[in-house]
């Protein structure tokens, strides 16, 4: 178990160095951001110098080298657009950010999950019926066109919502409900296949030749062994929702992180950037990590391997 | 003596990608307190759908089209699901054929092994549960088993899972064990250590037991009775004793002649040419008549009714049974 766990973190920092030796590099490839800090009549030999100030004129091997020692540190640059530590602009804005993504998953198991079961233990059932419905629309459409919807039906015409802001419960219930849809569908189908199969398993057939009552098959029995890909799904889920999340920040001026990437790649704050994806990547990496903990919490044959 | 189960004219249905096939067609057969009766036949003969009919636990493709399944003088196929749950398990246990996969793999063998008691003797706590979980175990000859209460189903070999799957099956004494090729996934020398087990336990508990195999050799060490399946219906039934001396039905006659004899002198042994029929297709007469050396026309045009043979205690569904046993 030891070793297993050793194993999984070192797997996990390697994960998270390559995605921001990744960025490190694409990001440099996009553009120069000293046209944008420096007014168009500034001279190349102005910019060379604001280059090699901010340590850009170094090969990118160099620079990546410097920016993993101050990482070390905790130090992830400076953001020249807001003239503040880069991480601390990202922590600022990623509270907003794991609220919404969270909510979603929550929703997205709460609603999924339930649903997949029921229609797995009646299937062509009214449940199945419902669930199927509501899975095919959550997967037909990205979250974005049904929070435009959502706003267009609850919050001018009934006012029931307020179009967009971030605040109070009922700031969070539409971009929330948006997002959460498009789990709830895939995790709803990956329910119901799941349980489908492991309800006509011989194991399930002996839980009821002992007599053991229906209920308990299902929700013992079946459900345990159903749920181990779908707790997988589901921490895969939490990174297509903060991606997701995105798109949905601007349909409801949401301020989370998903705005401050793209207002900083626009405007190749490098450093922002940089900070926003590794601390984005950290979180993944750690709650596949804590899956795959809880995996071998659940399946004893992990456990013992 | 009177009946512990008595199966009438039990018909099952089976939907399948060729239509909807009569897996188990008409069976009777009874079977007595602390006796065994075998269930032989091929593979497809409609076996295990019996049992599975009696178990009211078919898969969701089949049907349970008529019949009577009386068990203790109580038509099974009567009940509510509930009342079945508090039967199976309690009153009448199924071991399986597959020990690798019965056995759930995420929870440990206590608790597997306890909730027979937790559902059918309502002992709620765990502790409490355990000395019968102990003394269960060392009934079914798992060594240390105090040691093997947290183990997991992978942590055994496939006759200690079999000995598990028995142990949850005899946990409440039921009356009746069904034992559904329960050694035909393990090693030859394990099978006959789990066949010694079901023996003793049936001596120890006075159950009686039905045994679906295709093992002719262990039909005659294990069962009293037998009755021989071929494409869905019982074609001969009896004593095992009479009817492995004298077979009545062809078709029994060509499985005992296929039986390997230690010492024999032939190096080819004589199997029954031809293949059982496609339930989709059965042909109008007998069954067995596309095979059978002794076919007539009557044989081919009409299924032949249940003839009596040997006195009273044995039946056979040949036209020409009396023929057949010389």
């Amino acid at each position: 178990m030891l070793r297993y766990l050793t194993l999984r973190i070192a797997q996990s920092i390697v994960t998270v160095l390559l995605v921001t030796m990744i960025i490190f590099v694409i990001i440099r490839l996009i553009g120069d951001p000293t046209h944008l800090m420096l007014p168009p009549e500034a001279t190349e030999a102005d910019r060379e110098l604001l280059r090699q100030q901010m340590g850009l004129s170094d090969p990118v091997a160099v620079q990546y080298w410097r920016y993993l020692l101050q990482l070390l540190h905790g130090d992830m640059g400076m953001s020249y657009r807001f003239s503040l530590p880069a991480l601390d602009v990202v922590l600022g804005r990623i509270g907003p950010t794991l609220l919404l993504t969270c909510t979603s998953l929550a929703i997205g198991i709460l609603v999924g999950v339930p649903l997949g079961v029921a229609s797995a233990v009646r299937p062509d059932g009214w449940i199945d019926f419902v669930a199927k419905a509501i899975a095919l629309f959550g997967q037909a459409a990205p979250p974005f066109f049904f929070g435009l919807i959502f706003v267009l039906v609850f919050a001018v015409q009934l006012r029931w919502l307020p179009t967009s802001g971030y605040g109070g419960p009922q700031y969070l219930i539409m971009p929330a409900i948006a997002l959460g849809w498009y789990s709830a569908a895939g995790l709803m189908r990956l329910t119901r296949s799941n349980m489908m199969e492991v309800l006509t398993s011989e194991y399930v057939r002996m839980a009821r030749i002992k007599g053991v009552p229906e209920r308990v098959v299902v929700y013992k029995h079946a459900l345990k062994n159903a749920a181990l890909p779908v707790l997988t799904f589901a921490s895969l889920q939490f990174g297509i929702l903060m991606g997701g999340a995105v798109s949905i920040e601007s349909v409801f001026a949401w301020p989370g992180m998903g705005k401050l990437i793209l207002d900083s790649i626009a405007n190749l704050d490098y450093a922002v950037v940089q900070a926003a994806v590794t601390v984005s990547a950290l979180m993944f990496t750690a709650i596949n990590l804590a899956v795959d903990l809880l995996y071998a919490y659940i399946d004893p044959r992990i456990r013992y391997a | 003596m009177s009946d512990l189960l008595r199966v009438e004219n039990l018909t099952t249905w089976l939907a399948t990608e060729s239509g909807i096939i009569t897996a188990v067609d008409d069976v009777s057969f009874s079977v007595r307190p602390g006796r065994a009766l075998a269930l032989v036949g091929e593979s497809g003969s409609g076996k295990s759908m019996t049992c599975s009919s009696i178990m009211r636990l078919l898969p969701a493709s089949g049907h349970i089209a008529g019949g009577r399944v009386l068990f203790e003088g109580e038509d099974l196929l009567a009940k509510s699901p509930a009342e079945m749950e508090a039967i199976r398990g309690r009153k009448i246990g199924m071991i399986v054929q597959d020990p690798m996969t019965s056995l759930n793999p995420l929870f440990d063998v206590e608790d597997q092994v306890g909730e027979v008691f937790r559902y059918h003797l309502g002992d709620r706590s765990r502790r409490a549960r355990r000395p019968k979980v102990l003394d269960v175990l060392s009934r079914v000859q798992i060594p240390a088993a105090e040691k093997r209460l947290g183990s997991y189903p992978h942590e055994f070999s496939g006759g200690m899972r079999q000995r598990v799957a028995i142990a949850l099956n005899i946990a409440c004494a039921p009356k009746l064990l069904i034992a559904d090729e329960p050694t035909t996934a393990l090693d030859v020398t394990v099978q006959q250590q789990i066949l010694a087990l079901l023996r003793d336990l049936q001596r120890e508990t006075g159950m009686a037991i039905i045994l679906v195999t295709h093992d002719l050799h262990t039909v005659q060490r294990f069962c009293d009775e037998v009755a021989i399946m071929y494409a869905g219906r019982i074609v001969e039934q009896g004593p095992v004793a009479e009817i492995f001396a004298r077979p009545a039905h062809p078709y029994t006659e060509g499985l005992l002649r296929a039986l390997p004899q230690l010492g024999g002198q032939e190096d080819r042994l004589p199997l029954i040419p031809g293949q059982p029929p496609s339930l989709a297709s059965l042909p109008a007469g007998c069954r067995f008549a596309p095979r059978c050396r002794r076919a007539t026309d009557l044989c081919r045009t009409e299924y032949p009714d249940w003839m009596a043979t040997a006195g009273e205690t044995r039946r056979s569904a040949c036209w020409y049974a009396d023929e057949v046993l010389g």
